[in-house]
């Protein structure tokens, strides 16, 4: 039986604002509010509101047969919080559905993954426990920023206590093999490998409104038959989109919402189900590890990750912003641990880019690759004026970790001690209590002496 | 197919930037199997690179009858012309010219510049263009910018030939908007008689449809490119301070090249930087007014005039900077980027500049925005990954930007306009 696995992805980025090599040492604050709060706006309303309204409906109206995943990246759910709260109130009745499985990514949708094992691990951790408190569901399922993947970051996941990963079927990776199975990791079988099919996911996300494609107009039941004339152990069709697809890359005008109403009937009838990542990875075994030696995703034609690090630009920044991770990873200062969310988030490297990839880039500010390389090179060296004011900078980060640690470990034993001292402190209290209380029978006689004594001098007094 | 091309120079001996464009694109044309070039200048010094085209000096084309010995005439245009092409020439006077203050050999004297009386050897080679267009054989006649214009016209007007005009600038680009009237009828005339009109940017053809109401059907944009660096010049050796960085003009100190805009951002700059130095090299009537504005922001120590510069000089210098910026407020084409480029140096290049919408791998900026032309300056000498990018990415861009592409599409312009002409 074959089964329908839906993703969608919820990411935004923190736009920064123009920022000149002047101000560097002087401004601090890197973001441009206005565009946030009008970017955010637009795509809630054009996008992610009726979106996840339909999403409800469907759930609803399947009687549990439809299902679908999200991630939210944790920079976009704080926007959301601060400009569009309304999103996460329809994400609280969506998963009050129970049709929803949350997924985890990384916090910052940045490219750590790559260049920071303490740094990935503290934002994945991060956004693990965002998602618990929000929605009350511990992730079982990872994916990364842009779907990047390769054994180690496999490796990485599963030792986090991941099940499952969502990976992109890179045609390069899979070669003769079919994304339709279950593939497990190279480096830790039990994590196992949900194989994005991009033809049919970019036919949903991509295509779905150009008129000029062989297969326009796309209907439900044309889809469903493709779906279905699929060999017969090919049992799950990966769907992975970012929820943005609908109604932004694909206007709300194209019907893509009554298509994607029209899916679960259609597959209904012709015996297809849909299922959330964790049931497929619980009820299917693995056919086959998968190895990835080199770093894939899903963008691009070469589904590889030179679209954030394809040139030097690109390769500056990232090797800049990393070089001061485990000074960031160290600190607990608030103000900064935000910046560096802020500031990984990969479309800041993907604006750097070179690449003539035919499809036109949406820079934002920026008017150039050069432009946009400038602009958070001179934000950067801005925060990590601030990283390395924290502590000293000729100062070894192990030397400066096991410091820190002694500091924390002294700071412990101090409360430690504080708590004893405290203690003793009370029970010595105690203690004189017991001796009060022992004694108070002989409060009288102390007093009468005093009183006599008191007296004495009143006479005195009067004696002169 | 023979064309008839009338220039105002060739190198080696240059003024400007139409020198060096008019050689790269006969340069380039002549790589066509079947073209034969004819190129007349006022005056030729007979060390021009004759190998693929065929220079007439306009001095020496005789429009009054003299008597003169093949040998007088050998002595004297031997050295760049066919003393047979002189008396082929002088069969072809066609008006009793006696009045006009003409030499032993019967031709006019061009000084070849750009002198007071410039209207007046306008007119002249106009003249002698008569005799040339009678004499010659050709298909189509092709004009180098305005001060050729009427002698295109007048040799259409004789042979009936289709005609060609080559917009290397209008008086728009020179003049920031104050039109001399003279030289606008001039270019207007100009474009009204040809038969399609060659800018070197779109930026050229878009002032050329709307401010000389020409037909768009018949104006096409033509970029320039640049001819590869000669060995000699390949050869310096940079000379690098590598605890400075060097930031570089050049060109005329003039209204059009916008230096004010880049004393103000260097002198941002060096608030913060104090490693960069800034040279504007060249000469023009705002020089002084720049070297008071570079003390007045009081960063004279740092920026220099070194003044006008030619040949080898101009490639040392650009070989020894770190970024060349053109902050120009129009520039029809501006040949000097490219330059630079092929030299291996970061280019900065306004927005309003024509070569503009054939680079990619330079930093354009607005040439107002004096804070983002301070920030790539910056941006350049601080970042190693962003100066070795456009380094080396800059050299393969412009390498692929040679004058036989060029070449080749004025060849189809040419083609075409036979084909539709007198239809």
């Amino acid at each position: 039986m074959k089964t329908i696995c839906l993703y969608f992805e919820i990411h935004q980025i923190i736009h920064l604002k123009r920022y000149r090599f002047f101000e560097i040492g002087a401004d601090h604050y890197y973001y441009d509010d206005y565009a946030n709060e009008q970017g955010i706006n637009e795509v809630a309303e054009k996008s992610y509101i009726p979106a996840l309204r339909t999403l409800i409906e469907m759930v609803k109206n399947s009687d549990g047969g439809f299902k679908v995943a999200l991630s939210i990246s944790g920079v976009a759910l704080e926007q959301l919080e601060i400009h569009a709260p309304a999103v996460i109130e329809l994400l609280h009745e969506l998963n009050a559905t129970g049709g929803c499985e949350f997924i985890c990514e990384p916090y910052s949708h940045g490219l750590s993954s790559l260049a920071n094992e303490d740094c990935f691990r503290e934002e994945v951790l991060a956004m693990r426990k965002k998602i618990k408190d929000y929605f009350g569901q511990e992730p079982k399922v990872f994916r990364n920023s842009s779907l990047i993947y390769d054994n180690e970051i496999g490796g990485l996941v599963a030792g986090m206590g991941f099940k499952g990963v969502l990976v992109e079927g890179a045609k390069h990776v899979l070669g003769w093999k079919s994304p339709h199975y279950v593939y497990h990791c190279v480096e830790n079988p039990n994590l196992k490998l949900l194989m994005r099919d991009f033809k049919l996911s970019d036919d949903i996300s991509l295509r779905f409104a150009n008129s000029e494609w062989s297969e326009y107009p796309l209907f439900a039941d044309k889809y469903i038959d493709w779906i279905a004339s699929l060999p017969d152990n090919e049992q799950v069709i990966n769907l992975f989109m970012e929820l943005s697809a609908l109604g932004i890359a694909q206007p709300l005008s194209s019907n893509i919402l009554e298509f994607l109403k029209a899916l679960p009937v259609c597959a209904h009838q012709r015996g297809i189900t849909f299922s959330t990542p964790t049931e497929i990875i619980s009820k299917l075994k693995s056919v086959d590890m998968m190895d990835v030696t080199y770093p894939m995703s899903w963008s691009d034609e070469e589904r590889d990750i030179s679209p954030w690090l394809g040139n030097a630009l690109q390769r500056e920044a990232f090797n800049k912003l990393y070089s001061v991770a485990e000074r960031v990873h160290l600190c607990d200062d608030r103000r900064i641990k935000q910046d560096w969310f802020y500031l990984q988030a990969s479309d800041n490297f993907h604006f750097m880019t070179t690449k003539d990839t035919g499809v036109g880039i949406n820079r934002g500010i920026y008017d150039s690759p050069y432009d946009a390389f400038t602009n958070y090179m001179n934000i950067l060296g801005d925060f990590i004026g601030r990283v390395n004011a924290l502590y000293p900078v000729d100062m070894d980060n192990e030397e400066l970790g096991s410091l820190l640690t002694t500091i924390k470990n002294q700071g412990e034993e101090l409360v430690q001690l504080t708590n004893e001292v405290n203690k003793l402190q009370a029970k010595l209290k105690q203690a004189e209590q017991k001796v009060k209380e022992s004694s108070t029978d002989d409060k009288p006689v102390k007093a009468a002496p005093k009183k006599a004594a008191t007296t004495k001098k009143v006479a005195k007094k009067t004696d002169n | 197919m023979k064309v008839l091309m009338f220039g105002w120079e060739f190198p080696p001996h240059i003024l400007g930037g139409l020198g060096t464009a008019s050689y790269g694109l006969t340069k380039g044309l002549s790589q066509q199997p079947d073209m034969e070039i004819t190129f007349c200048i006022p005056k030729p010094w007979g060390d021009e690179d004759q190998s693929f085209l065929k220079i007439i000096g306009m001095n020496s084309v005789p429009i009054v009858w003299r008597d003169v010995q093949w040998d007088y005439v050998k002595s004297r245009v031997g050295n760049y012309m066919d003393p047979q092409l002189y008396y082929n020439l002088r069969d072809h006077i066609y008006a009793d010219f006696s009045y006009m203050h003409t030499n032993d050999l019967g031709c006019l004297e061009f000084s070849g510049r750009y002198p007071d009386n410039l209207h007046e050897e306008i007119n002249n080679y106009s003249i002698v263009a008569g005799v040339v267009a009678r004499q010659q054989e050709f298909d189509i006649i092709h004009s180098h910018d305005w001060l050729t214009y009427p002698a295109g016209i007048h040799a259409k007007q004789i042979s009936g030939k289709p005609l060609v005009i080559h917009v290397h600038a209008t008086d728009f680009d020179r003049s920031r908007g104050n039109v001399n009237p003279t030289v606008y009828s001039i270019e207007k005339n100009g474009m009204d008689y040809a038969d399609c009109i060659m800018c070197v940017s779109e930026l050229t053809r878009q002032t050329v449809i709307h401010k000389y109401y020409q037909d768009p059907r018949k104006v096409f944009t033509v970029h320039n490119a640049v001819s590869p660096l000669a060995k000699d010049i390949q050869e310096i050796v940079p000379r690098k301070n590598p605890k400075e960085k060097i930031v570089t003009f050049l060109g005329r100190i003039t209204m059009q090249k916008g230096p004010e805009y880049f004393v103000e951002a260097a002198a941002m700059v060096l608030k913060r930087a104090q490693n960069v130095r800034f040279v504007m090299a060249g000469s023009g009537d705002m020089m002084e007014a720049m070297i008071r504005l570079a003390a007045e922001r009081d960063i004279a120590d740092r920026f220099h005039f070194p003044g006008f510069m030619k040949g080898r000089q101009v490639y040392e210098v650009l070989k020894a900077s770190d970024v060349y910026i053109m902050p120009s407020v129009s520039e029809p084409f501006g040949i000097s980027p490219l330059e630079a480029m092929q030299c291996s140096v970061p280019t900065i290049i306004s927005k309003q500049s024509g070569c503009a919408e054939i680079l990619s791998k330079c930093i354009k900026i607005d040439y107002w925005d004096i804070h983002a032309m301070a920030d790539a300056i910056h941006a350049i000498c601080t970042y190693p990954s962003l100066y070795e990018y456009l380094r080396d990415e800059g050299k393969k861009e412009v390498d692929g930007i040679v004058w036989e592409k060029v070449g080749v599409k004025v060849r189809t312009l040419y083609d075409q306009v036979l084909r539709n002409y007198g239809k």
